[in-house]
This record gives structure tokens, sequence and C-alpha cells, in this order.
């Protein structure tokens, strides 16, 4: 691998110097690796950006994060519960075999199948039918308003490949059945994969026959997965690597000044905030009313809270500050929502006082520690600020395997909660994960049990409501009652940031996810 | 003997059952697998239908039967994460683990002894006092700093190292080397110097140690006033009577190394057991958690074991008292 690594810096050499050289390599680096080769056997965002590269969906993002055709070319809705896709014609996997419907059922049927890990991201599916060679109907259970957001995520296997390697289900822990499909990946997309070693590096080669005109020049990509921070960084700067993603945010200082490399940045779409406890008593103050019940109060902690310094401390200076729940791009975002309360500590301690609390209360504040950008020193910076205004936080913070589960179980009073409206890409998710109450499938991450009949009322209806525009309202106005009844605390919303060598040029996505295929190398 | 070797092997197996039991009751407290493996926005159902169907939401006891009689078959599970059989992943990441530790127990070895034999031999020299100092620091830096230090200066300012990763690597059947290419070789260096830091020390205060009592003995002088050699003296008579418990330091310390490779591993991006494990800790993936602390506790269970019937052969006394 290193010879190759050695062979294609040669290369990058000759390039440099003028010689016709036509092998363009990447080579890049991030925290995370690639879990496994299966599609649906995982829920992770990086698993799903990487595989992309070898899988196409039947919509896809583009450039600008719209969503585009990509094995389908055209669609429409039959009934409010069935949606007819015109297949993309002369697509080849990477076997050689002619790409039909049967393959969109076999996969689509793959991801239902109840052993698949990654079922929950096409739950609202009942059936794919196949209309002929490349037309496909696919049964939604009830009118479903984001299909096309979800089949984004959905990549298209290959039906006899998974025949011939018995892969027709996806392996399931439980039953110990393990398949093909791990270890390999035939898919119609830009890239080939060329070797998969989990922790050493993936090795992708162009795809000369895709569908679509290649807007990159690679012909190669070198992945290599670097847990540690100061060894990406040093592995970028000894020139052994063309990019990492993310770069941390400590060193994007050393990076940019140092010749050759540069940092690019772009606001992800994960917003952070804190999750606030509605149920009867705090954890903090037991046998005692729970003061957050009180608009008042949960105003007061807000105005208590110093965004700016937290952006220019903590973050420096590469977040946004935001008032709202969703991140701009995203469909259910208002600019009028998106004004936090402002920071001041007097009207805060005011505020306190009218709620029935001159002295301040008590109250735990979880967080966790491997998790968000720069989350524990964020957590810090807002129990100072809270002590100033009278409000006693006693903050935990912990690693991300402990603190997620003890969040699920409601042991919090305050907690801190990112959100990035993932894979759907559309404030519903928000409302349906957040905002709600947990019941019939709702409210999954709601763990403080926030709770109002307005924005029950607006997520049911827009989970069924196919004029887009009528959709949207729903959302900034169940948006505006989150903002105005202060039913989460918004902070900020995380940068992106990577660092390449001169001479790449990546584009970022506010998703965070990597999208060679839109990458060129000098 | 049979007998000593019986009572060895049943301590043995009551070792592994205890490491067996900690360990699965210490899982309870690295976090909630189902946290880590459903997706962000899946409902409370849809979580529940998953811990059922990993017999998470069975009683510990019940767990533990089912892990130990899968064990016992010689099933180590499928992983959370990659979902992919355990005994897969260990294979795949043991070369590297091993060729990493055959790589710092030579270095430590062959710069401990000769380093440990001159501080012996001249203990008030410049030189001795130097290298004196010098462990001083190598026994008290922490490997992650060593590691990102020698980063620094021989892959990032020189440029002559690779920073992470095992380089071009052969596969022999199911193994895989790094000692047969160039690249391979150089990336086991930097990773195999800090891993080999803290063992050199300690070989080389050993061996002075022991050189100097050795030196000062009855026969060493009759030696002496024989007027054989010095060279001869040093190397031939003291030197291996030194070497004795420094045999049997290295090998106790393998299985440290081998336990204790993740700081290296995961500063170098090495992909071996330690990283494997780190990774494992992240996602608290409890069949890959459980097999490497097996694995572990066997190694240590086995190189004890090998130890005490060796002492046992070497030694009729002990061999006397448990009989």
């Amino acid at each position: 691998m290193k010879a190759r690594l050695a062979a294609s810096l040669t290369v990058a050499a000759s390039a440099l110097m003028g010689a016709p050289a036509e092998a363009k390599t990447l080579r890049w680096a991030s925290p995370t690796d690639i879990t496994t080769l299966d599609p649906y056997a995982h829920t992770e965002s990086f698993t799903t950006s990487m595989l992309h590269h070898v899988f196409d969906p039947l919509v896809r993002r583009s450039r600008t994060l719209e969503l585009e055709p990509a094995l389908a070319v055209s669609w429409n809705t039959v009934k409010p519960d069935t949606w007819r896709f015109e297949l993309r014609r002369n697509v080849k996997f990477h076997n050689g075999n002619p790409f039909t419907a049967d393959d969109v059922v076999a996969s689509i049927n793959r991801i239902l199948d109840p052993g698949a890990r990654a079922r929950g991201n096409l739950a609202t599916v009942a059936k794919a039918e196949k209309v002929d060679d490349f037309t496909v109907d696919i049964v939604t259970k009830g009118p479903y308003p984001l299909l096309l957001n979800d089949l984004a995520g959905i990549y298209i296997m290959d039906k006899e490949w998974m025949e011939a390697n018995d892969a027709l289900k996806p392996g399931n822990i439980a039953t110990g059945v393990t398949t093909a499909a791990s270890t390999t990946a035939v898919g119609t997309g830009p890239f080939k994969i060329e070797s998969y070693k989990p922790d050493a590096g993936t090795s992708f080669v162009v795809n000369r026959d895709w569908w679509d005109k290649a807007q990159h020049n690679l012909t190669r990509i070198e992945f290599k997965p670097v847990k540690s921070d100061a060894t990406r960084v040093a592995a970028l700067l000894s020139g052994e690597l063309d990019l990492i993603a993310p770069a941390p945010l400590q060193d994007l200082q050393r990076i940019s000044s140092s010749q050759g490399f540069k940092v690019i940045e772009e606001p992800s779409l994960r917003l952070i905030m804190l999750s606030l406890n509605f149920r009867p008593e705090l954890k903090a103050m037991p046998g005692q009313k729970n003061p957050l019940l009180d608009l008042k109060v949960r105003q007061a902690m807000w105005q208590a809270i110093d965004l700016d310094t937290i952006k220019k401390r903590v973050m420096r200076d590469k977040s946004r500050k935001t008032g709202t729940l969703v991140a701009p791009p995203v469909p259910g975002y208002a600019k009028e929502n998106d004004e936090p309360l402002a920071y001041d500590p007097n009207k805060a301690k005011q505020l306190l006082t009218e709620a029935g609390y001159p002295n301040g209360f008590k109250t735990k504040l979880n967080c966790p520690n491997d998790r968000y950008i720069n989350d524990e020193q964020t957590c810090v910076a807002i129990a100072s600020m809270w002590a100033k205004a009278g409000i006693q936080a006693e903050l935990q913070t912990e690693s991300r395997a402990t603190y997620f589960p003890r969040q699920d179980r409601g042991e919090f009073d305050v907690s801190m909660v990112g959100w990035a409206t993932l894979p759907p890409m559309d404030g519903f998710s928000v409302l349906s994960s957040l905002l709600t109450e947990q019941r019939e499938g709702y409210g999954g991450s709601n763990a403080g049990t926030y709770s109002n009949p307005q924005i029950e009322e607006l997520t049911r209806k827009a989970a069924v409501e196919l004029d887009e525009g009528k959709r949207r309202a729903m959302l900034v106005e169940a948006l505006k009652v989150a903002h105005d009844t202060v039913a989460y605390i918004p902070l900020h919303q995380q940068p992106v940031a990577w660092a390449v060598r001169d001479g790449v040029d990546v584009p970022q996505f506010s998703d965070e996810y990597v999208r060679l295929w839109f990458a060129t190398v000098k | 003997m049979l007998k000593v070797l019986l009572s060895r092997l049943g301590q043995a197996a009551l070792v592994m059952l205890v490491v067996s039991a900690v360990s699965f009751v210490m899982f309870r407290y690295v976090g909630d697998p189902v946290a880590t493996m459903s997706r962000e926005n899946a409902s409370v159902e849809e979580k529940a239908e998953l811990r059922r169907s990993l017999g998470l939401d069975q009683p510990l006891l019940v767990q533990y039967g089912r892990f130990l009689t899968r064990t016992l078959r010689g099933d180590l599970g499928i992983s959370y994460r990659n979902q992919r059989p355990v005994t897969q992943l260990i294979a795949e990441r043991l070369p590297a683990t091993l060729e990493l530790v055959i790589v710092a127990t030579v270095l430590s070895l062959a710069l401990g002894i000769p380093l440990g034999v001159l501080c012996a031999l001249k203990p008030n020299g410049m030189a001795a006092r130097l290298v004196q100092a010098l462990s001083l620091v190598g026994i008290s830096t922490p490997t992650f700093v060593t590691g990102i230090v020698l980063i620094l200066v021989f892959a990032v300012t020189l440029g002559w190292l690779p920073s992470f990763g095992r380089g071009q690597i052969v596969s022999i059947g199911w193994w895989s080397t790094g000692f047969l290419t160039a690249s391979g070789l150089k990336s086991l260096l930097l990773p195999g110097i800090t891993l080999a830091l803290y063992q050199l020390t300690l070989i080389m205060r050993l061996v002075r140690a022991e050189m100097i009592d050795v030196l000062s003995s009855d026969y060493i002088r009759f030696a002496r006033a024989r007027g054989l050699p010095s060279r001869y003296i040093h190397f031939r008579l003291a030197l291996r009577n030194a070497l004795m418990p420094v045999i049997t330091v290295t090998g106790l310390q393998i299985g440290s190394l081998i336990a204790f490779a993740i700081v290296t591993e995961t500063v170098f991006q090495w992909p071996g057991m330690g990283l494997l494990f780190i990774q494992a800790v992240s996602f608290v993936d409890i069949p890959v958690m459980a097999a490497y602390l097996l694995f572990v506790g066997l190694l240590f269970v086995l190189i004890n074991t090998v130890v005490d019937i060796l002492y046992a052969v070497v030694d009729p006394r002990l061999r006397a008292r448990s009989a």
C-alpha cells in the first residue's frame, strides 16, 4: 500500500513538473473508518457518504444539495401513496451487469427486511413493484412528502450479484448471519473499490463506464482512517496526504500558516442546543417543583448565556450563533425565527425573581466530551455564565458511549443535543424527533419530554402534506412555537473545517459529506 | 510432574472464567450499544426492537450464560459495528500487533543490553551518566507524547519516515507482513521505537544492576586474578549470568506489550488489535471487547503457566513442594 502511495507521490511529483501524467490520485484521511461496505447494515452518515462513491441512489444531492435525478430520470405520483419512477437506461454495474427495475425492487426489499440495520431510513415505504424493465412503483404507507429525501440515501445494489453471493438479505447480528456484502461492494457509482482493509485504508479506482459525465479528474482515491488528530495533521503537513476532513479546530491556525496548505470552512447543518427537562421534578431538586416548567425561567437561562463569548473564545470564531433549531439551508428555516434572546444577565436575574427564584436554583448540566466540536468547553462556559445569574449548574461530562444512553433514559435536567436533520435534510425531522411526545414512532430523541399541542397537530399534518409550500409553512409555524416557548435553547451552528494541500479543489457541503466526484487535483 | 501441570491448567481455566465474568459486568458501564447502533432520529420503538433482537433486554446472568456457552463452542460472535465474525477481525489484526511487538522487543534487547553493560562497566563515565539521565526521561514520558514528537521530527520536519500506517504489506496465507518491503520496514520504525522505549529503559537498568552485582562476585575476582582477558570476563562470564533475570522479564513483558500497544497503535494508526479494541470501546461493540479481553487474559495465563512449569523443571525444590 505504501509502495502505491510512493508511486502516487512520484506521479504527483511528475505531474507538478509538467510531465504528461494521466494518473491523478487523491490521498485523504478522516478520523472514522468505513464500518461496512453493506449500505443497509449501518446507520452512520460517514459510511453512507463513502459508499456514495461506489453506489448510486435513485435520486441524489447536487452540488448545491438540491435533489436531482440519478438512477431515476423522472418520477410522478400516480396516487397519493404511489410514486412511479422512470429508470435510467444503459447503466452498468461495476461487474458489467445491466441496471434494471429488478435491481431496484431487490434493493428495496433488502432494506425493508426486518434484519436490515438501516431499515428505519425507509420506514414509510411499504413495497416496490416492477411495472416494466425501466419503470418501478414505490408504494408508501399513506401519503408521504419526504420519499425523495429518503431515497437519496438508499443505494441500489445488483440483484444478480446478491443472488450469486447469497446476499439478498442483509447480515443480521441476532441470527449470526454475515454476508459477502460486508466486504464487497458492486454498485453503479463513479468509483470502484479496489481494496478494503478496516483501520488500514480503502482504495478506489475510477469507473470509466460511469453513466454520468465526470466532473472530477481523479483516477484513484486512497482513503486512510487516522483516528489521532495530531497524527492526521502531521501526515498532511509531511506530504503523505492531500486532504484531511475534518481538521481539528485547535490546529487550523498552524495549518493555514504552513506554506502549501490551506483550511477550507463551511457552516455545517449540525446545530448544538440544550435540551431541557419538562418532567414535574428536576433531578437536582427532588421533591420540589421543577423551575424549568416556568417559561420565564427558561427565558432567563437563555438570556444568561453569552453566545458571542462562546463563539469567540470556545469556537474560535468558526461557529454561527443561532436562535432556531434548523440551519438556513434546511426546509423549515425562517429568518424571523433565527433570533436568539439577547444576552442580558440583569434581565435574566429579573426574570428569575419574577418567577419566584430571586436566589436562583440548582440544576444538573450534562454534556458529552467527545461528540461535538468543543462540547465540553462550551458547557463549562455555560455553567460559569449561569452562575453569574444565580443558576447553580452541576456540570458532568462523559463519553458519548455512556452519555447518549443516559440521555435516552431521561436521566438529565439540562443536556447538550446536536441535530443535523440528516439524512432527510428536512426540518420535519426536528419536529418528529425532538419536539413531539414519545408515541407512535414520534419523539425518539425528545429526552426532556417537551410537549405542545399546537406542535403535535402541525407535525401530524405536515407528515402527510404533499403540497410543498403548505408543508414548509407548517414547519416554520411549529418552529416558531418552539422558539417562543423555549422548547430547547439553541446555541450555535458547528463549522465543518477541512485542510488541503494547494492544488486540491474539493467542494465542501454543509451535511459534512465528502463528495469526491466533484474533486480535482493538480 | 503431570500433577503440577494439571493443577496449573486448572488454575488457568479458573482465571479465564473470572476474567470473562469481570469483563462482562464491566460492559454494563461502558455504555449501551443500542444508542451507537441506531440512527440518530430513531424512534423509541425502533430502539426497543433492536435491544430485544440483540438479547440485551435479558437479565445480565442470562446474557452471560449465553455468552459462555457460545464461547465454549468456539463462537465469539459477530461484531456489532462491522457485522463480521469477531474471530476473523482478530485474525486480521493479530499479525500487525505481533510484528510491532517483535520489533519493539528486538530493539529494546539490542539497545538495552549493550547500554546496560556500558553503565555497569563505567558507572561514573560521561556516557553512562548521560544514558542514565536519558533513561529517566524514557521511563517517565507518556507513550503518546513520545509518538507525536517522533512523528514531528522524523515525518514532518525531516520527511524520512511515514507518520502512520503499516506501509506496503505482503500476504502469506492469512498472515500479513511488513517485513518484506522497504516501506513496510520504514513504517515499523517509529511505532517500534515508541513501544520499545519503556522496555528498553527497563532492560537497561536491569542489566546494569545485575552486572554490577555479578562483577563483584567471587568467581569474577578469581577470573581476574587468573589474568583472563577483561573482554572474556565481562561478556562470557559476567553478562551470561546477568542475563538470566532479563530473559524472564522480557518474556513477561511481551505479554504486556501486546496488551498495551493500544496507545502506540492509536497514535500511529497501526491496524492492530489495540486499535480494534479502542474502536470497539467507543462503539460499545461488546462481542469484540469481550473477545479482546479474553485473548489478553489467555495470553497472560499462558505465559505465566509456561513460566511456572519451566521453574518447576529447572528447580526440583518447587516440584517437591507442590507434590
